[in-house]
């Protein structure tokens, strides 16, 4: 069933799939993300006039929040870009 | 294959990458902006109203120095320089993509340059706002059995400082290269109407956004390691 694909071809392919599952760690961040801010929004509504300093630690903690899909990220581009697994053919 | 310098040194090839060039041209753009601005400070007169250049550069200084007393706390606004430096240039490198150059946020050599700069300060107010003793005592609280946690948490600051930046701007750049090559496979007409639209949020909005978040936990890592705020007479 494999005949006919070369090794590199399969680790191209096998990296590009890893790189679709890493960036599984997208939805996380989402559902964080939102949240956050539907929680930002109801503490608007309860006090508007600190609308500046709840959007400021809503965006602080949202970046938090972030992190883990970023690493999720880099390890997709560095799969996709760098191509760490060819070297080890 | 990317753009860049490349020169040669007695026999050996030297290969500058073009996002470091373009930080380099940011950095002389944003020294000679300073000169001027600096003379245009001299010569003003107090008495009048600051106009033009002068009044924006106000707006800015006061903005960050707003920022600065109400994260950090009031007698740390000599923060603030840095602050508003690194901001500034953190805008101009974001937003750089937008003239068609890549943006020196997008090489990770730049974004992991700037994390080390705030995790050096970090560790050298932590030391002289506290002393070394309670400096060092820190990392065995509450219980001295989670002196390993503590220290993984102190090395994953700049880790995931320079990531945030590094990641963000680089999936954008990544993202509107797809989105051109594919207008463009369409048709080369239907592009400059839908481009704009795609850049407004991956470099002004994602680029500002990024800025703002960079310079506030800049501000928050450096106060927490300072502890509270001493109201008088207080380090810087």
């Amino acid at each position: 069933m494999l005949q006919g694909i070369t090794n590199e071809a399969f680790i191209l392919g096998c990296s590009a799939i890893g790189a679709g599952l890493a960036l599984i760690a997208g939805i996380g961040p989402g559902i964080g993300q939102g949240y956050a801010a539907g929680k930002a929004a109801e503490a608007v509504g309860r006090q508007p006039e600190a609308k500046g300093d709840i959007i400021q630690t809503m965006l602080l903690g949202q970046a938090v929040a972030e992190t883990t899909g970023i690493y999720g990220l880099v390890i997709g581009i560095i799969l996709l870009f760098v191509r760490p697994l060819l070297g080890a053919l | 294959m990317a753009p860049g310098i490349t020169f040669t040194i007695s026999g050996k090839e030297i290969y500058i990458h073009d996002t470091v060039v373009n930080s380099w041209i940011i950095v002389i753009l944003l020294s000679i902006f300073a000169i001027v601005v600096n003379r245009k400070v001299k010569k003003a007169n107090i008495e009048e109203k600051p106009t033009g250049l002068l009044n924006v550069m106000e707006i800015f200084v006061e903005v960050v120095q707003s920022l600065v007393k109400s994260t950090m706390g009031p007698s740390r606004v000599g923060f603030t320089p840095f602050i508003g430096t690194i901001a500034l240039y953190l805008i101009c490198a974001n937003l750089f993509g937008l003239l068609g150059f890549s943006p020196p946020t997008s090489d990770y050599n730049v974004t992991l340059a700037l994390a080390i700069i705030t995790t050096v300060l970090i560790h050298f107010f932590g030391i002289k706002a506290n002393g070394i003793g309670s400096y060092l005592k820190g990392f065995f609280e509450p219980v001295p059995i989670l002196f390993p946690i503590n220290l993984l948490g102190e090395i994953a600051t700049p880790i995931s400082l320079s990531f945030r930046l590094f990641g963000n701007i680089l999936s954008g750049v990544i993202i509107m290269s797809l989105v051109y090559s594919a207008l463009n496979s369409i048709s080369m007409f239907i592009t400059p109407f839908i481009a704009p639209i795609l850049h407004a949020y991956f470099d002004l909005f994602s680029g500002l956004i990024q800025t703002f978040i960079f310079a506030m936990l800049t501000m928050v890592n450096i106060a927490n390691k300072m502890g509270d705020d001493v109201p008088a007479g207080g380090t810087k």
